[in-house]
């Protein structure tokens, strides 16, 4: 108990010293607002990019349309709390949670007819999803007009500050690090290992398939709440294809099934890309999307096994016994 | 009776692989299957592991009917097995992969792993202390950290070994755990397997196709051909059966 | 009723184009195990080799084919050869992120403004367009050189595989690249060789697409890679009828909705006919499952 309260303790001033020196830092004007904003879109991504971790670098289970679940979780959050929440942080807070809860429920339906199948038609699946999702979202004025279709949706408060999203992220960051590091963890990795020995050793792969891919899914879905509220606008196209592949490549950069690597590559993709959009001269701000595929195509030649490999940092490496 | 298995039979396709098999094994007992390549054995294993379903007969431990149960299930209720071709998880260590073989008898909920109680970190303790021991029958337990895949081919059998056993079974199936063994090698094993069946009193089906451990710890045998039992008996009737000698030698050789 | 066979014709159009990729990406697939994304941006690149030959060098029709052919396989093997052989015998994902990343590169390459830029260019027509009234159904001169075209393509490719020696290298690689390579084949020359095969196969399939939709632009490629793959994956990805077959039934199906329903749902039409088919047959329609021995 005494134990459970000391890493409490630790959490929360961890917490408390990250969102309040950054507020400070945002408030004080020593930023920019533009690159605060940034910051913040960073963590959201990270918040996804963990739950895309735990979906394929941790359950080994390829999903390809992890942007339609971040687009469920944003357009639910938005909707309830434009229509039902105003400007109040708790009601922002039960938005949020049921925009996650929204993209778990949407996760579990698709899971259990899909989750059987093998790893590319699994991949080609999601794909499919994905872009299903999209035309409903295209479409989704037709049945709900404030949602706004393909012209978007507006009206959304700006509720999403630094406080919120650095909870988020540690949140996230903790689920992930205490969950693998226990035996539910490794229940999980050897679903991702070996679904037949697995199985034969007494794990339910199909319950675990589907925990890793609901949980995943409803990080995305959270993190798109947060998404919604940070640029107040939405619009179909933030959550396509490209949008899903996006947070692949990143938890593959980082090191596919390493938190420390998804987070650092989470950062380092979002301030990469309006780093070049910024730096580079007027003009020629397209050369952007040319360096970066080739920076892409280099770092995999280079380290397949991503930026970290296996490596954590030593916050993350949550071990638990005298373990290695 | 532990395992009662009566006119098993499986079909792929046109070919029948394992074809009205009766096989019973009591407690305690130690019962070899062997038989030519090809013959059926490991296909019972998966049968009886609910890796395949059966076309046809029955399956019972201890009365209990394994028709139709996915293969979690039946670990949970009592039979753990090894590989043909050892199916560790090659990417974990030594130790997470005996640990996860114990995950259904953890004595802590997601929650308490979540937040870290004391009871997470009890359960871890013992969970340790426990796969120290397993390790340890089979002097693995200063390899622990490392991965799978790393140790040597007769130390990965024998972790499959150890890792069968963490899953606390009543009967244990062994799919040709001396496979690739130097003598030396199959000499140890065959006391590591009188051991454990002595220690955890576990019943024990072994496929093998070497034959000095085969005759030398198996106290019954049952010889498959073509998807079926032609001969059982104890060792030393097997040894001199006509039809066996014929099955793995063929049908012109004459033994003096 | 006669809306309804035109509508039928402009789906197999559609179709035919889409099969003309789709046998790429299940080639490939089916030899190396990768989705090759950067496969559709091929696709594009023999577009826009049409578009110059047609409109600058003012070729004959049978030329454009050639140089679309040569300009694609030799941009493939390339390809195949700097970004992907290197990275064959490290994790898979590895290769596909490599794709993703080609395929950018390729798109947003070719848009630069120094490059093509990235507007629209109007296709010209290589022909004069000529149409027949068929009881009322209207059958143009182009649908018929694409079926003919397509069909052509499809026998040879056929042919290839299944009659001649590399063919069968082809098959056995597919099957087991290993022992094929320790049976005296030259792997890496097959793999090269398929990728090239396919991408002749894009090429031809891009010239087409330019004479029938003649909007071209660099990122043409992506939602028509997207979805003759998803017909390769329909049919049973590794399969090469299947991938023509996968992609009439899109072609069709996109037609069909764009025509009865609404065109804002064509996108989405076809990835539900996927989702439900390998819902009922998870290794796509002729697809045959490898199943594992345990």
């Amino acid at each position: 108990m005494v134990r459970l309260l000391r890493s409490l303790g630790k959490t929360f001033a961890a917490y408390a010293l990250l969102a309040g020196s950054i507020s400070f830092l945002a408030g004080a004007g020593f930023v920019n607002p533009y690159w605060v904003q940034i910051f913040m879109l960073a963590c959201i991504v990270a918040i996804s990019a963990q739950g895309l971790n735990i979906i394929y670098g941790y359950t080994g289970l390829f999903s390809l349309g992890h942007a339609a679940f971040y687009g469920i979780g944003a357009y639910t959050a938005a909707y309830l709390m434009k229509t039902y929440g105003g400007q109040s942080q708790a009601a922002f807070l039960a938005a949020l949670l049921a925009g996650g809860g929204a993209s778990a429920a949407v996760a579990y339906l698709i899971g259990l007819p899909t989750l059987r199948l093998t790893s590319d038609y699994l991949g080609i699946a999601t794909l499919g999803f994905g872009i299903i999702m999209k035309v409903v979202f295209d479409n989704a004025d037709s049945f709900l007009p404030e949602l706004g279709g393909a012209r978007g949706m507006t009206g959304i408060a700006k509720m999403t500050t630094i406080p919120w999203v650095i909870f988020f992220l540690l949140v996230s960051l903790l689920v992930v690090r205490n969950t693998i590091h226990s035996s539910y963890g490794r229940a999980i990795l050897s679903v991702r290992e070996d679904e037949i020995a697995a199985e034969t050793m007494g794990i339910d792969t199909f319950q675990y398939k589907m925990v890793g891919f609901v949980t995943g899914c409803a990080f995305a879905g959270v993190a798109g709440g947060l998404y919604a509220h940070l640029y107040a606008f939405l619009h179909p196209s933030n959550f396509d294809f490209f949008k899903s592949i996006d947070i692949l490549i990143i938890i593959v950069l980082g090191g596919l099934g390493n938190m420390s690597g998804t987070l650092v590559a989470s950062f380092g993709w979002i301030f990469l890309l309006e780093g070049l959009r910024v730096f580079l001269p007027p003009g020629y701000v397209e050369l952007r999307w040319v360096l970066i595929p080739v920076l892409l195509i280099v770092t995999m030649l280079l380290r397949p096994q991503g930026i970290f490999g296996a490596h954590e940092f030593p916050f993350l490496r949550g071990k638990v016994q005298d373990d290695a | 009776m532990m395992l009662e298995i009566r006119g098993l039979t499986k079909h792929f396709g046109g070919i029948r692989a394992v074809d009205g098999v009766d096989l019973h094994l009591g407690e305690g007992d130690l019962v070899g299957l062997i038989g030519p390549n090809g013959s059926g054995k490991t296909t019972v294993f998966n049968l009886v592991t609910g890796i395949y379903r059966p076309d046809a007969g029955s399956m019972a431990l201890e009365g209990e009917n394994l028709g139709g149960i996915p293969p979690h299930r039946i670990n949970r209720l009592g039979i753990a097995r090894t590989f043909q071709n050892i199916r560790l998880f090659r990417n974990l260590t030594v130790m997470d992969n005996v640990r996860i073989a114990h995950h259904s008898h953890l004595e802590y909920g997601p929650l308490a792993a979540l937040c870290r109680t004391g009871r997470f970190y009890n359960g871890e303790k013992e969970l340790h202390e426990k796969v120290e021991s397993y390790l340890s029958i089979f002097s693995l337990q200063n390899r622990k950290y490392e991965m799978a895949g790393n140790l040597s081919y007769g130390d990965q059998r024998k972790l499959e070994i150890a890792r069968a056993l963490a899953s606390e079974p009543r009967v244990l199936l062994l799919d040709e755990p001396a496979a690739g063994m130097n003598p030396y090698e199959v000499g140890m094993l065959m006391e590591f397997i009188l051991s454990i069946r002595e220690r955890f009193r576990i019943s024990i089906l072994l496929i093998e196709h070497q034959m000095r451990l085969v005759m030398g710890i198996c106290e019954r045998l049952a010889v498959m051909d073509f998807g079926q039992v032609i001969a059982r008996g104890i060792p030393a009737e097997i040894r001199e059966n006509r039809e066996v000698i014929e099955a793995y030698l063929g049908e012109d050789i004459s033994i003096e | 009723m006669d809306y309804f066979v035109q509508q039928v014709i402009n789906g197999l159009q559609l179709g035919f184009v889409y099969a003309l990729i789709a046998l790429g990406y299940t080639m490939v697939y089916g030899i190396v195990r990768l989705i090759n994304f950067a496969h559709g941006d091929v696709f594009m690149v023999g577009a826009f080799i049409g578009l110059y030959t047609i409109e600058r060098l003012q070729w004959p029709l049978a030329a454009v084919f050639v140089s679309a052919v040569v300009g694609c396989t030799v941009l493939a093997v390339l390809i195949e050869q700097l970004a992907y052989r290197p990275l064959r015998h490290a994790p898979k994902i590895a290769s596909l992120i490599t794709a993703i990343g080609v395929s950018l590169f390729l798109e947003y390459f070719t848009s630069l403004r120094q490059v093509f830029g990235p507007h629209f260019y109007s296709f010209p027509r290589p022909f004069p367009v000529v149409s027949w009234d068929w009881y009322g159904i209207l059958v143009t001169n182009i649908q018929v050189v694409i079926f003919l075209v397509t069909t052509l393509c499809v026998l040879l490719l056929q042919f290839i595989v299944f009659r001649t020696k590399m063919g069968r290298a082809m098959r056995a690689v597919s099957f087991d690249y290993v022992t094929a390579g320790l049976m005296g084949v030259n792997v890496n020359m097959v793999i090269s060789f398929t990728f090239g095969l396919g991408a002749a196969l894009a090429g031809v399939g891009g010239v087409l697409y330019g004479i029938a939709y003649p909007q071209v632009n660099t990122f043409m490629g992506f939602m028509p890679g997207l979805k003759a793959f998803t017909a390769a994956v329909l049919g049973g990805i590794g399969n090469i009828p299947g991938a023509v077959l996968g992609a009439l039934i899109m072609g069709q199906s996109e037609t069909m909705v764009s025509a009865y329903l609404s065109s804002t749902y064509r996108d989405g039409i076809a990835f539900v006919i996927l989702i439900l088919v390998l819902l009922w047959k998870p290794t796509g329609i002729l697809g045959t499952s490898r199943t594992e021995k345990v």
